[in-house]
């Protein structure tokens, strides 16, 4: 069976030519059921892989399914070969599994769109990249992935090419964006490679690590460095994540798939497949811990002051990847991983309710301001909107506390200063998911024509939700505390971590960690519940929750503008090169250099009509001076 | 001895010769697609029968002008084989897309290209200096003529540019290659290679060899000759000239500066490879700053060919066979890119960028094959120019790291030119009723039938490089620059 598991790959490349070339003739019925049973089969693929690990022994769970040879040249090889072992396969389920079940809702969401074909053989190309970047047994094939999905992403950013407005300009921009900031990531990973290649002499990952020991600590770090740069880049990090909240402007389908639950947590997928080298450069890991740490502060800073659900979304991706690279960053690969799989199911619930309120609403309305009280005209959604965003805040007993919990636990083994950074963070995001709640869901409409015209979305929109409803509830139960069931499956791919927390202390995190998602959502109920009645950024019904964020208004101006990131990235970097880039053509090229050919030209052609009385129009003097011009040089060369 | 690389020089030029016989129009165009068709269906046989070894291959040898030492001897390797196969390829699809458009003097425009292919050909397969400088001045005249004749507005200008620019860096040549005989007595190109020349002679040859290739490739700063030729140019000429003609320029220096002069070869690595650095930062910033789209493509192709002299300089197996495989690449991607902007140019007769936008609505199979090109030509994994642009900069960086560095800060701005290129013409609004659906017809069988062969090999090189390179790094590994070399060793950051 294992050896089978190109049969992976085999179905969404199918899924990808049949619809490209033939979709046209099915309709949408057909073009949806070729592109989600591509998934599905390759879901079906995942489990049996998944069987077939646990069927062997706990230390032969890793095993190479060799292809092809890829590119060779002397003594570099990169083949096409894919890594079955307990990471990739439980990746390729999430991918896979949430994937399968965001296919079929994209089926109606996307019902009647004009570019339904397209849109479909854009998801399954993803899903294959995607794929390809998790079983590939080597960093130059992880490297196609990685380009690939970036492709897929940008395609699907832009998938409303034509489309401007206020929230995200030219939607064709958006995905522009995301590919060339993606590119300043790909900068460190080529690098990497390259790094890793002349240090140890090979590509492939298990040869790496087998052979890590020739590799300096500079070089190790050196190599986590620009990995870090790369995975800063795919998962939207500190200094790279502009691209990410932009990237909302892609049907939320995409949103949910690719810029939340699976592309995105490439980055930290790729640092815990290599996390032998990151054990050998503990610096760059602190580095990752803080980059980590402090993406999660800023980006949840942010999501406080949103008032577009997606964007509030987009934000709280951004900080919960943050946790996740604090994770990995403190040698928490497994935990790093586990908050990768809760996240996938509550943020993929949660973008796919959000894609509900949008799609029930008249106009695709998605400004939180214009809601209130859809829990009347949308029960079922609102249900799991308040799971998805339970998991989000952490609240005690669903997946995202456990997941989370466990990154803070060691953290705060690693440095006190980074786990006081990931708590207040956590209240932070149960603020701000609950801000959504109330604010959509609850209270008064604030628009009465957009709450009389709001309806529920049909069952096909609704049933994919209540699996990851439930995943999102008891996705936490794959690795309770003392019992680690998914950190030991891992361990033959990511090893056993160093830090084993007493039983006291981790009660006592976990203690403080549910205090703290509670009083997160008992401040947001305060200031947008009772406080509604006037105005809900104004609330006065509970003074004690307003005192308190009372606090911070004096920084929302600047949370509001994103920090102004984007303004210094444009100022610093993209006006600048632009600038030189005309500079460039007019003066440099049209100007110096050709100008200097074209002087040439002109002064040849002036000594030409001052010797014209040499020229006499007889061959033989042409032929004469040619010859003498050529046995001079040649004598030259000859004794010079 | 067998004639097939006769029979495959010389064909075009038979062709050439009927068509210009031939009564019609319609049959001179059939004739010389025909033609170019024979001449790729030979050049097949190449495979067959290939061993994967380092020596020539299909060797034929005959003397010419014997008293002079002068010989008429062909033969093809691993270096040459893929550019020989490139060559015969677009051709053919440089003659479809001409029959499509060309209306004025059919026969001398079909003849000329059909000479071109000869003279091509020729270069790439030549092993004797005469023989091959015969061959590579003889190429400037079909295309000086087919840009100044057929060309746009200002061709008189740009055609005696290229012509004067590449002529007067190959008379140096010339000189350099009397120079050689008059050193070793032989024109034989493997002759001298094993000759081994004086370190003081190979310096001043080299430099006049490289003068000449240099403006061919062309490297910063000689390229100004490129964008004038290619913006004038009519496509098909831009299609061999891209594709084609300017690999003569890298070729010359595989083929002949690193052999024969590996001591100035190896002095001159670092110089010319800050030149090719330059040439792929400021060539993708320019192609950033261009407003017509041929001239877009034209400095990309600047940048892309900075790739492949830094892959050669890097004088390792990895960057010489990746630089190998990336003339292929460029050739077809840049080839690819020339046909699309003609095939819009035919619709609309502009190649404003600001005249586009918003054409994936109106012309999705345009658009489609314009994206698959432009992430060919941005090195997009899986494709093909990712495996050439990936292991060119590999060994550039096990012999420079810093030049590494700065060469995948290109790669940044490839992306960044190509992706401009493609959201103002393909994305946006779409506002300007000339390119509505009614007005703006999407691309026919003809013009797929010339893009698909070239977007098939685009995902065969991706995927299956192996099967290219494993008949180039056997006569890349042979070269004396890179034996002298140490193998690839473990490098360490710090001692």
């Amino acid at each position: 069976m294992l050896e089978l598991a190109w049969l992976i790959l085999v179905f969404p490349a199918l899924g990808t030519l049949i619809n490209l070339f033939v979709g046209g003739r099915f309709g949408e019925r057909g073009i949806h059921a070729v592109a989600s049973g591509a998934v599905i089969l390759s879901f079906l693929v995942s489990l049996g892989l998944f069987f077939g690990l646990m069927g062997l022994d706990e230390h032969h769970r890793v095993l190479t399914v060799h292809l092809w040879d890829w590119i060779t040249i002397g003594s570099f090889n990169a083949p096409a070969a894919l890594l079955i072992d307990p990471l990739s396969v439980t990746m390729a389920l999430v991918v896979t599994g949430v994937g399968s079940l965001i296919h079929i809702y994209a089926g109606g969401y996307m019902q009647g769109e004009q570019r339904y074909q397209r849109f479909f053989v854009y998801l399954n190309f993803f899903i294959l990249a995607m794929l390809v970047l998790i079983l590939s047994n080597n960093l130059v094939g992880m490297f196609v992935g990685w380009e690939g999905v970036g492709l897929a992403s940008y395609l699907l950013i832009g998938f409303y090419f034509d489309r401007h407005d206020t929230t995200y300009g030219h939607y064709a921009d958006a995905g522009k964006k995301a590919f060339l900031v993606n590119r300043v990531g790909d900068f460190g990973m080529m690098l990497a490679i390259f790094l890793l290649w002349t240090g140890v002499g090979s590509v492939v990952f298990e040869e790496i690590f087998a052979r890590s020991d020739a590799l300096t600590t500079g070089a190790a770090t050196t190599i986590c460095l620009l990995l870090l740069l790369a995975a800063t880049g795919k998962s939207a990090q500190l200094p790279l994540f502009v691209w990410l909240p932009d990237a909302m402007a892609g049907p939320t389908p995409v949103s949910a798939l690719i810029h939340a639950a699976t592309m995105v947590t490439a980055g930290i997928y790729m640092i815990a497949r290599t996390h032998v080298l990151w054990e050998l450069a503990p610096i760059a890991g602190d580095l990752a811990a803080w980059v980590g740490g402090l993406t999660a502060l800023l980006a949840a800073s942010i999501a406080l002051t949103q008032v577009d659900l997606k964007k509030i979304l987009a934000y709280s991706t951004i900080s919960q990847l943050g946790y996740m690279m604090l994770g990995v960053g403190v040698g928490a690969y497994a935990f790093g991983i586990f908050h990768l799989v809760t996240h996938a199911f509550f943020k993929a619930l949660l973008f796919l309710a959000a894609g509900n309120v949008m799609h029930g609403l008249p106009g695709g309305v998605l400004d939180i301001r214009k809601m209130g009280n859809l829990r009347a005209k949308m029960p079922a959604t609102h249900w799991l909107f308040v799971i998805g965003a339970a998991a989000l805040a952490g609240l005690p007993l669903t997946s995202g506390f456990f997941s989370k919990d466990g990154i803070l636990l060691h953290a705060s083994s690693h440095n006190i200063l980074l786990y006081l950074i990931g708590l207040f963070t956590a209240l932070l995001t149960a603020f701000y998911s609950f801000r959504a709640v109330f604010m959509a869901f609850w209270g008064e409409a604030r628009d009465q024509r957009i709450h009389a015209h709001a309806h529920e979305s049909p069952t096909m929109m609704t049933a994919p939700l209540w699996i990851l409803a439930v995943l999102a509830l008891a996705g936490g139960f794959l690795n309770l505390p003392f019992l680690l069931t998914l950190e030991h499956y891992l361990e033959p791919a990511v090893g056993s971590p160093s830090f084993h927390p007493t039983v006291a202390l981790e009660s006592v995190l976990l203690a403080v960690s549910a205090v703290v998602s509670v009083v997160g959502i008992a401040l947001a109920y305060g200031r947008y519940v009772q406080g509604t009645a006037s105005d809900p950024r104004q609330g006065r019904g509970a003074g004690w929750a307003t005192s308190v964020t009372k606090l911070f208004k004096p920084l929302e101006p600047a949370a509001q503008s994103r920090w102004y990131v984007d303004e210094i990235y444009s100022a610093l970097i993209v006006s600048p090169l632009l600038a030189l880039s005309q500079w460039f053509d007019r003066v440099i090229d049209q100007g110096i250099v050709d100008g200097a050919v074209n002087l040439i030209g002109q002064a040849n052609l002036a000594v030409g009509n001052a010797l014209r009385k040499v020229h006499n129009g007889l061959v033989p003097t042409y032929a004469l001076s040619l010859f003498v011009g050529v046995v001079a040089m040649v004598l030259y060369f000859v004794f010079v | 001895m067998s004639f097939l690389l006769s029979i495959l020089t010389f064909l075009p030029v038979v062709g050439a010769i009927i068509v210009l016989l031939a009564p019609s129009d319609g049959l001179k165009k059939g004739l010389a697609f025909s033609a170019t068709i024979a001449t790729f269906v030979v050049s097949l046989l190449l495979l067959p029968g290939w061993q994967e070894i380092p020596d020539m291959q299909f060797v034929e040898r005959y003397a010419w002008m014997p008293d002079l030492d002068i010989y008429y001897y062909l033969g093809v390797d691993g270096i040459s084989l893929w550019l020989v196969l490139l060559t015969t390829l677009l051709m053919p699809i440089a003659v479809a897309f001409s029959n499509q458009h060309i209306k004025e003097s059919v026969g001398s425009y079909l003849a000329l290209m059909l000479l071109m292919e000869t003279a091509m050909l020729g270069v790439f397969l030549a092993l004797d200096l005469v023989l091959f400088y015969v061959f590579w001045e003889f190429s400037l005249v079909p295309m000086a003529l087919l840009i100044g004749k057929w060309g746009s507005q200002n061709r008189i200008y740009a055609a005696v540019k290229f012509f004067l620019y590449t002529l007067a860096g190959s008379a140096l040549m010339l000189v350099a290659i009397l120079a050689l005989y008059f050193h070793a007595g032989t024109f034989d190109l493997l002759a001298l290679q094993s000759a081994g020349l004086p370190p003081g002679v190979q310096q001043l040859a080299f430099l006049a060899f490289a003068l000449a290739f240099a403006i061919k490739t062309p490297l910063f700063p000689f390229h100004t000759w490129l964008p004038a030729a290619h913006v004038q140019a009519p496509t098909a000429g831009s299609v061999v000239l891209a594709g084609v003609l300017l690999k003569m320029g890298t070729y010359g220096f595989l083929r002949f500066a690193l052999p024969l002069f590996p001591v100035a070869t190896s002095n001159y690595a670092s110089l010319i490879s800050v030149l090719a650095i330059v040439g792929i930062l400021y060539g993708a910033l320019v192609a950033l700053a261009q407003r017509d789209l041929k001239s877009l493509v034209a400095y990309s192709s600047v940048a892309h060919m900075g790739f492949v002299i830094l892959g050669i300089f890097a004088l390792n197996e990895q960057g010489i066979s990746g630089a190998v495989l990336q003339m292929v690449n460029h050739g077809l991607s840049t080839g690819a890119l020339f046909l699309l902007v003609g095939m819009l140019y035919e619709r609309r007769h502009t190649r404003l960028l600001s005249e586009y936008g918003g054409l994936w609505a109106s012309v999705p199979i345009f658009s489609f094959f314009f994206l698959v090109v432009a992430m060919s030509s941005a090195g997009l994994p899986g494709l093909n120019g990712f495996v050439g642009e990936f292991t060119i900069l590999l060994g550039t960086y096990a012999s420079n790291p810093l030049f590494a560095v700065l060469g995948v800060t290109g790669i940044i701005l490839a992306a960044w030119y190509l992706l401009h290129a493609f959201r103002q013409v393909a994305q946006g609004a779409l506002e300007n009723p000339a390119n509505f659906k009614e007005n703006l017809p999407d691309l026919n069988w003809a013009e797929i039938g010339q893009l698909a062969p070239i977007v098939l090999l685009f995902f065969a090189i991706g995927l299956a490089p192996n099967f290219f390179l494993s008949k180039i790094n056997p006569s890349v590994a042979a070269l004396e620059v890179v034996q002298s070399k140490a193998p690839a060793v473990v490098w360490q950051i710090e001692p």
